[in-house]
């Protein structure tokens, strides 16, 4: 298996929280901390957030397409999958900036299908009570 | 009263929203005046929204009941000085109306569908009542009660009652045992049936685990508004009010001084955190 | 009476390898089920946000509950030294762990996310009687283990007294929690009873004992050892005791429901309007797992009939598996009560009679607990000497006619 090319953000302006080699070793310790503080205690914002992560790494490619968490071109899986390690994180979070989710447009016809159903579930509402 | 219409898209992110909000605020104080007959319709366009003030009737207008936010730094950790309630009023909330849910289900990336096995946060019930016949209608979502069930018999602590008062479940550590959901007397709780793509970057949600109404904590803890809240007031029905039960001087906690507020199943004492008014069979 | 000799199960027979293969099969069905609904998530099952706990999990809990019980016989001959017991106490013992991995192996499978199981150990909520269960499961088996220790060895004979009162304590306990998975939730009407735990405590009584006489006459028959009617007789009668006292428990915990009138709504439902819970209720835990039991037990004319004690053990299994499922299902078929006084509708299904179809994966992995208990109770047999050589009338009792 190819050693992964790690993808490095475009803008080079942009510094990692910790040098490369810390974070290489230990960023789930700092995501895992934050994880914990976010969750339990309120605390948002802080760099060490995973959010913070996918916002720089994870970037279009040169077709102007994200590749997804099941891509190994995907920052995260890239290494990961190298070093056979699964990643829980994105069965629940987005595995890209909120600005590259493309989300179904499904607010009109949602509201017209809990209108018929709350107009369904009333007139049955004698039907179906004890 | 602010009287508004978000006429903006309703994809607009969270930080267009406080901006609205914001301004929205302002554009209020200045053109009503509490107990002022207004017959007007005043139009404010800004550079990012359109905001629209439509024409407000009642002679004592009311003040924004929604003015109770959470004004901690988000480097500091919520502690029990706030505890983070919702008072509805049947009696506004109208029937036929889902903004609420609508919203709800556009906030935390729901797809809203309706089948068995589907999430579902908030729901409308309509109620009548078997003696009176008397018809209402209300949204109904996780009560975020102080001796919540869920929380007893959680057998990881994945729920858990955060310092403020909101109930959450820590999907981390969620094994997707549905005991909470066996327990809750409100049939809050929703389980993840099938693989999710596409999550909100601020509402993470996945396969395996349960979920449910988490007061938009995210939005809260940015000094917003739960969705809900803000699409009912928006829709101009002010059924919900959001704020500070620990708050004596909070809108919620003055409300709930003067005309009371019912729990949902006050029979087992849990000390919800979300209260109802209206429901007199 | 002359001291007991023990044996193994010789264990070379086609007929012994194709058992083991047969049971292996269902094993690896159930694996194969847990293994789709994990990938697919629970949306292959047929379970639902409104029946969240189904088909497997009455498979668990009728295995988890019949494991206590079906120590039984160890306790009654070690904690109440009644001597004809004694020689199938190490049996009992061993059933007892194997119903109780079966369960757990289905439980677990279960789960909306089983490979975070190492949680559960990590992660405590000392509140939560899920939590304590997995003490009570663990305990179990050490206990358990350590009373079939000192059966075995007769290095440390002298602690099985020891042994097998804790064995019998903590299995009082266990199933007590097992009850109380139920019976502490006050948020449904149909649940929210204490009397739920030890009427648990007493169903695991009579279905462990009812899947222990199987076994042992199962057992017997098929390696042509001698069984007498003198046990079968005792066993028979005890089992009569106990299928009672399940029908005593039952009929008291719907009287109060009756009575109480903020619970007529539930028990009307589970009485009279339940549909299939209704109609599982009154044949097949009232009928097939009560009254036709009882009624072959005390026939004077079936006494010493085996196939009829076969029969009535096969009933009494299933009006168990009837009864953790009217529990279990019916229990949450039946619409919460938010809104006392109103009627109620939503698109969330507030205020409906909620429906649950289990699918095929569920029931296979169900069935495969089963067989993970019955393949680790044929394995040991043959590993170790669980089996006296003889429970002929004579061996067993020095008094038999």
């Amino acid at each position: 298996m190819p050693f992964p090319t790690v993808h490095e953000p475009k803008d080079e302006s942009k510094k990692c929280i910790q040098p490369e080699d810390e974070m290489r070793r230990n960023h789930m310790k700092y995501i895992l901390h934050e994880r914990d503080e976010t969750m339990h205690e309120g605390i948002r914002g802080e760099p060490e957030g995973l959010s913070n992560c996918i916002d720089c790494h994870v970037e279009p490619g040169d077709n102007g397409e994200i590749a997804g968490i099941e891509s190994k071109e995907h920052f995260c899986n890239a290494c990961h999958q190298y070093a056979a390690v699964q990643i829980d994180c994105f069965q629940c979070h987005a595995d890209r900036p909120q600005k590259y989710i493309k989300r179904d447009e499904h607010s009109s016809s949602l509201h017209q299908q809990l209108q018929q159903t709350l107009a369904a579930s009333e007139t049955s509402a004698k039907g179906v009570n004890q | 009263m602010k009287k508004s219409e978000n006429t903006t898209d309703t994809t607009a992110t969270n930080a267009s929203r406080r901006d609205f909000l914001a301004k929205a605020a302002v554009v209020g104080t200045v053109t009503i005046a509490p107990g002022v007959l207004l017959h007007q319709a005043a139009r404010a366009a800004t550079a990012e929204v359109e905001v629209e003030v439509v024409e407000v009737i009642e002679l004592d207008a009311e003040p924004d009941k929604n003015t109770s936010r959470s004004t901690r730094p988000l480097d500091q950790e919520v502690s029990d000085k706030n505890r983070w309630g919702m008072l509805i009023d049947t009696n506004k909330c109208a029937r036929g109306c889902t903004s609420c849910v609508d919203a709800c289900n556009e906030a935390n990336g729901l797809e809203g569908k309706t089948g068995p096995q589907d999430t579902q946060y908030i729901r409308k019930v309509t109620l009548k009542s078997k003696s009176t016949g008397h018809e209402t209608s209300l949204p109904l979502m996780c009560q975020h009660c102080e001796s919540a069930p869920c929380v007893d018999v959680c057998p990881t602590g994945a729920s858990f009652i955060r310092a403020d008062g909101i109930a959450l479940v820590d999907r981390h550590i969620c094994i997707g045992c549905r005991y909470c959901m066996m327990a809750c007397p409100y049939k809050a709780r929703s389980f993840v049936h099938e693989d999710i793509k596409n999550q909100k970057l601020s509402a993470p949600r996945g396969k395996g685990t349960v979920e449910a109404c988490n007061l938009c904590v995210t939005r809260v803890d940015h000094g917003g508004l739960p969705a809900c809240v803000e699409a009912c007031t928006a829709e101009n029905h002010n059924a919900m009010i959001f704020g500070d039960l620990k708050d004596p001087n909070s809108p919620i906690s003055i409300e709930l001084r003067k005309y009371g507020g019912k729990q949902l199943r006050s029979d087992l004492a849990l000390n919800t955190g979300v209260r109802y008014q209206g429901l007199n069979e | 009476m002359s001291k007991i000799e023990y044996t193994s199960v010789q264990g070379k027979s086609p007929a012994y390898f194709g058992l083991l293969g047969t049971l292996g099969l269902f094993i690896l069905a159930g694996l194969l089920a847990a293994y789709y609904m994990e990938h697919h998530g629970h949306h292959v099952t047929g379970m639902t946000n409104q029946i969240v706990w189904g088909l497997p999990h009455v498979f668990a809990i009728f295995l988890i509950v019949s494991a206590s019980g079906a120590l039984n016989v160890a306790s009654i001959a070690s904690v109440f030294s009644k001597k004809i017991y004694e020689p199938m106490a190490r049996l009992s013992a061993l059933l007892a762990v194997s119903l109780l991995a079966g369960g757990l192996v289905v439980l677990l499978l279960d789960l909306g996310r089983p490979d975070r199981l190492i949680i559960a150990m990590t992660h405590y909520n000392f509140k939560s009687i899920f939590a304590w269960n997995i003490i009570l499961y663990s305990g179990f088996f050490v206990f358990v283990g350590a009373y079939l220790w000192t059966m075995m060895d007769h290095t440390v004979y002298g602690y099985k007294k020891y042994a097998g009162f804790f064995a019998f304590i903590w299995r009082l306990i266990l199933t007590t929690g097992t009850g109380a998975i139920f019976g502490f939730l006050v948020a449904r009407s149909t649940y929210d009873a204490a009397i739920l735990a030890p009427m648990f405590v007493i169903m695991s009584f009579a279905y462990g004992l009812a899947i222990f006489i199987l076994l042992l006459m199962a057992t017997y028959k098929w390696t042509n050892m001698e069984l007498g009617d003198a046990v079968l007789r005792r066993l028979r009668s005890l089992l009569g005791v106990f299928v009672a006292a399940v029908m005593y428990f039952t009929i008291v915990f719907h009287l109060t429901n009756i009575y109480e009138t903020q619970h007529h709504g539930a028990e009307k439902f589970i009485l009279l309007e339940g549909g299939i819970y209704t109609t599982v209720f009154w044949i097949g835990e009232i009928i097939i797992g009560g009254i036709l039991p009882l009624l072959m037990i005390f026939a004077p004319g079936l006494k010493d009939n085996r196939n009829s004690l076969g029969l009535i053990s096969a009933m009494v299994i299933l009006g168990g598996l009837s009864k953790v499922y009217v529990t279990v299902i019916g229990g949450q078929a039946y619409p919460l009560e938010i809104f006392p006084g109103y009627e109620v509708s939503s698109s969330f299904y507030d205020g409906m009679t909620y429906s649950y179809s289990p699918s095929l994966p569920e029931f296979l992995l169900g069935l495969g607990g089963v067989a993970v208990a019955l393949f680790l109770v044929v394995f040991a047999l043959k590993a170790l000497k669980f089996l006296p050589m003889s429970l002929s009338d004579k061996a067993v009792d020095p008094h038999a006619k």
